[in-house]
C-alpha cells in the first residue's frame, strides 16, 4: 500500500469509528428517553412563556411564546457581546502601548494589571464588578439627576424615550445610511476622510429627528421610575467584567503583533521624519494589525461565550432565560440545550467567518 | 408415527412446564409473605449508601453548620429512610443539587430520591417522568420585603422589581399573579439564592420571593433580619416534597409510607424518645403494627419489621422535625398548614393497617 493510500484507509477507519461512536450515544439517549417515558420534540416552543423579561432591546409581553423568548435573549446575548468587544478592544489596545511605552509608571501599572485580571478566576470578577456597581450607586430615592429628566440609581440609569413615526423613519434612515457609507466609503470614491463628515451628519439627523419625537421622560411612581428607557446595572457590571478580563488576553495580542513588525519598519518612517505617534499609528499599527486578527477572533469568540456569566448577575441573557427559566418551565432539558448549543454556534461561525474575511483583505498578496 | 427424537423433546417440555410451574407457584407463595425489595432498594444496599439529593443551603431544609455537618427537615427525611432501608440514618451520601440542575440529576440516576424543597407540579409529574410521593412542607410562594417600604399585601407590590432564583416555578408563578391581577410586577433572576439576597440588600430590588419555609430561613441569614418580614399572603400553593424516578413502584411504595409512618408517628404520640417503651408496653393495636411488634407491614415493603421504627428514632415524628428545624427555638415559623389534620394542618396520615 502506498503512503498515500494508508493514509485515506486510516482517515476512513477514523470516520468511522467517530460515527459509530456518535450512533451509539444516539441510540443510548433515545433508548433511555423511551425507557423513562420523556417525550422529545420542539411543539414547546409555540407554547405561551407566561414570564417577564426584565430588560429587553425587542419588543416581549409575557403572553410571547418560548420561541420569541428565544429571539429576545439572543439579542440581549448579542448587545452584551457587541459592548463588550468594543470595550475590550479599546482597552487591549491601550494597556498593549503602556506596557511598550517605555515610561516606567505606564510599563509597571500596566503590567500589574494584566497579571491581576488574567490570574483571577472572571466569575469572580464579574460578581465583585456587580456589587461594586451596586454599592457605588445611589439608593433609588435619592437618584442622581442630570437636568430634569436623567436619573442615576441602583436600579439603573432612566433617560426619556423618544417615540413617533417621523422619529422612527428619520432617525432609523440616518443610522443605517452612516453605518452603509462607512463602509463603503472607498468604494463610493469619496476623497475627504469619513471622520469628517459622518459623525455631523449623523448628529444633525438624529436632532432633526429629535424634534419630530415626543418625549416621554421617567418619572419615580410607587417602587419604581416609570416611563423612558432603563440601563440596568447588569449590562454595566457584565461590560466591566467581561470586556476587562479580555481587555488583558487582547493587550498581549497586541504587545505580540507590534513586536512581531520588523524593527526596520520603524527605523525607516523615523528616518523619514515621523513622530513617534504617527509611526505607530501610520506604519506599525497597520502592519501588527494582519499578525493580530487571528488571535484576536480567538478572543471574540471568547466573549460571545463569556456573556452567559451574565446569568448569576441577573443579565437576561440566552443562558438564563432559556437554558434556566424555559427548560425549567417546559422540562425539555435535551431541546433547549441543543437550541442554545446551536445559537452560540451558529453565531460563533458567523463571527469567526467575518474576522477571517478581514483577514484575508489584509492579507499580504502574493506571500 | 412421531419419531424418538421428537417424542423426546415433547418430554422435555413437559418437564419444562412442570418445572416453570413449581417456581411460579412458589414464587407467588413467597411473594404474600414478602415483597422483592425492587431495583432501587437492591443498589441502595449493594452500595451501601443512599443517594439523596438536597438543597445547596437554605435553612430550615437543609443547611450545613460549621463543622459541615448538614441539618434540615429534608436532611432528616434522607435520614429516616436510610435507617428503614439500610438500618443506619448515617449511611446517606448527600449531593446538594441547584434549582435548575436538580431533576436533571434524579433522572439520570446520580441520587436515588429528590428532597430538596421542590414543588410538586403536573409538568414535573408528566413531562419529566418522575413520580412525586409525599409532600413534606406545605408552603405557598411569598415575599420578604422591607418592614420600612409599608406594603402588607401582595397586590400592593404594583410596579415593584423583586428579585429571585431562575429554575424554579416562582417566576412563573409571579407573573401569573400580576396577569390575574393587573399588577405589573418585574423579576429579576440569579443562579444562586445568596446573590439575589446581597442585590436584594443593596437595593437592586423592592423585595426577595420563595415559598413561605424559605423565606423564614433565608431572612435568618440576613444582615439586620429585624428590617425585613415575611409578608403574610402568598399568591400560589407550593407543596414541597419527595420526588422519584418514575418506574420502581416498591421505591415508589417504601417513601410514600414512611413519610405516612411519620407522620402517624405525631398522631399516636409516638416519638424519638418512647417508641422502644411503646413498643413493649402499649396495647394500642395501631402502634404495634407500626413499631413492628404485630403485623408484618416491613415484610410487604420488602423490608424488616422495625422499619418504621428505626425511622422514627432518627430525628423523631414529623412534628418533632418541624420543631427542630421550624419551631420557636429554630426559624419561628408557626406550624399552620403543617400541623396534623387533627390541628388545623394538611397533613392526613393514611393508615397504616
Amino acid at each position: 500500500m502506498t503512503g498515500k493510500g494508508r493514509a485515506l484507509a486510516w482517515q476512513a477507519a477514523a470516520v468511522v469509528s467517530a460515527t459509530a461512536v456518535v450512533l451509539y450515544f444516539a441510540n443510548n439517549v433515545a433508548t433511555n428517553l423511551a425507557v423513562r417515558g420523556i417525550q422529545f420534540g420542539f411543539g414547546f416552543l409555540w407554547a405561551k412563556a407566561g414570564f417577564d423579561i426584565p430588560f429587553h432591546l425587542v419588543e416581549w409581553d409575557v403572553n410571547f411564546p418560548y420561541g420569541r423568548a428565544l429571539w429576545v435573549a439572543g439579542v440581549n446575548t448579542l448587545f452584551a457581546s457587541a459592548i463588550c468587544i468594543v470595550f475590550a478592544s479599546a482597552l487591549g489596545l491601550t494597556l498593549a502601548l503602556m506596557r511598550l511605552s517605555g515610561n516606567l509608571l505606564a510599563v509597571g501599572t500596566s503590567r500589574a494589571l494584566i497579571e491581576v485580571i488574567r490570574n483571577t478566576p472572571q466569575l469572580l470578577q464579574i460578581v465583585f464588578f456587580y456589587f461594586a456597581v451596586l454599592q457605588a450607586l445611589p439608593p433609588m430615592r435619592q437618584s442622581v439627576t442630570i437636568g430634569t429628566s436623567v436619573f442615576l440609581n441602583v436600579r439603573g440609569l432612566y433617560v426619556p424615550a423618544a417615540s413617533g413615526e417621523l422619529w422612527d423613519w428619520i432617525s432609523g434612515i440616518t443610522l443605517v445610511g452612516v453605518l452603509v457609507a462607512a463602509v463603503l466609503w472607498k468604494r463610493m470614491g469619496m476623497l475627504v476622510p469619513r471622520l469628517l463628515v459622518l459623525p455631523p451628519v449623523l448628529i444633525v439627523g438624529l436632532l432633526a429627528a429629535g424634534f419630530t419625537a415626543q418625549w416621554e421622560p421617567p418619572a419615580l411612581k410607587g417602587f419604581n421610575f416609570v416611563g423612558g428607557v432603563r440601563i440596568p446595572p447588569e449590562i454595566l457590571a457584565l461590560a466591566l467584567g467581561v470586556s476587562i478580563y479580555t481587555s488583558a488576553f487582547i493587550a498581549e495580542n497586541v504587545r505580540a503583533a507590534i513586536l512581531g513588525v520588523h524593527k526596520g519598519q520603524t527605523e525607516a518612517a523615523f528616518s523619514l521624519g515621523l513622530t513617534k505617534g504617527r509611526t505607530m499609528a501610520l506604519v506599525v499599527l497597520p502592519q501588527a494589525l494582519r499578525l493580530l486578527i487571528p488571535p484576536l477572533t480567538s478572543q471574540y469568540l471568547n466573549i460571545i461565550k463569556s456573556t452567559t456569566l451574565g446569568a448569576a448577575i441577573a443579565y437576561p441573557e440566552i443562558l438564563q432565560i432559556f437554558a434556566r427559566t424555559v427548560l425549567n418551565q417546559s422540562g425539555r432539558a435535551i431541546e433547549v440545550m441543543t437550541l442554545v448549543l446551536g445559537v452560540f454556534l451558529v453565531v460563533n461561525l458567523i463571527a469567526s467567518a467575518g474576522m477571517n474575511a478581514w483577514n484575508r483583505r489584509l492579507a499580504l498578496q502574493g506571500r | 408415527m412421531t419419531s424418538l427424537p421428537a417424542r423426546a423433546l415433547r418430554a422435555g417440555r413437559l418437564v419444562l412446564a412442570a418445572g416453570a410451574a413449581v417456581f411460579l407457584a412458589t414464587t407467588v407463595a413467597q411473594a404474600q409473605v414478602s415483597a422483592p425489595p425492587g431495583p432501587t432498594v437492591e443498589a441502595i444496599k449493594k452500595r451501601g449508601a443512599l443517594n439523596c439529593g438536597i438543597d445547596t443551603g437554605v435553612p430550615g431544609f437543609a443547611f450545613q453548620d460549621n463543622k459541615g455537618v448538614w441539618h434540615g427537615i429534608d436532611i432528616d427525611y434522607c435520614r429516616a429512610i436510610a435507617a428503614a432501608v439500610l438500618g443506619d440514618p448515617e449511611k446517606v451520601k448527600y449531593t446538594g443539587t441547584t434549582a435548575a440542575a436538580r431533576f436533571t440529576v434524579l433522572q439520570a440516576g446520580e441520587i436515588d430520591v429528590l428532597i430538596r424543597d421542590s414543588t410538586l407540579t403536573f409538568t414535573r409529574s408528566t413531562v419529566l417522568g418522575l413520580d412525586e410521593v409525599a409532600v413534606n412542607f406545605y408552603a405557598g410562594q411569598g415575599f420578604l420585603v422591607r418592614k420600612s417600604v409599608g406594603v402588607t399585601k401582595a397586590a400592593e407590590l404594583q410596579g415593584a422589581t423583586i428579585c429571585t432564583v431562575t429554575g424554579a416555578t416562582l417566576e412563573l408563578n409571579i407573573a401569573d399573579f400580576a396577569r390575574s391581577t393587573g399588577a405589573k410586577i418585574g423579576t429579576l433572576l440569579f443562579d444562586k439564592p445568596e446573590e439575589a439576597i446581597a442585590a436584594m440588600e443593596a437595593g437592586r430590588c423592592d423585595g426577595y420571593t420563595d415559598d413561605t419555609g424559605s423565606l423564614a430561613g433565608m431572612r435568618s441569614t440576613l444582615k439586620q433580619p429585624d428590617e425585613w418580614f415575611v409578608m403574610p399572603e402568598t399568591i400560589s400553593k407550593e407543596p414541597l416534597g419527595l420526588h422519584i424516578r418514575s418506574g420502581d413502584a416498591r421505591w415508589q411504595k417504601i417513601i410514600f409510607w414512611l413519610d405516612n409512618a411519620l407522620k402517624s408517628a405525631e398522631e399516636f404520640g409516638i416519638t424519638k424518645a418512647n417508641a422502644d417503651q411503646l413498643k413493649a408496653s402499649t396495647k394500642d393495636p395501631f402502634i404495634l403494627r407500626l413499631l413492628g411488634a404485630e403485623g408484618d407491614t416491613g415484610k410487604a415493603l420488602g423490608l424488616d419489621e422495625a422499619w418504621a421504627l428505626r425511622a422514627i428514632k432518627v430525628a423523631g415524628n414529623y412534628g418533632e422535625m418541624y420543631e427542630t428545624h421550624f419551631g420557636t427555638k429554630a426559624l419561628n415559623l408557626p406550624r399552620g398548614q403543617n400541623n396534623l389534620y387533627t390541628k388545623g394542618g394538611l397533613h392526613y396520615p393514611l393508615p397504616i393497617r
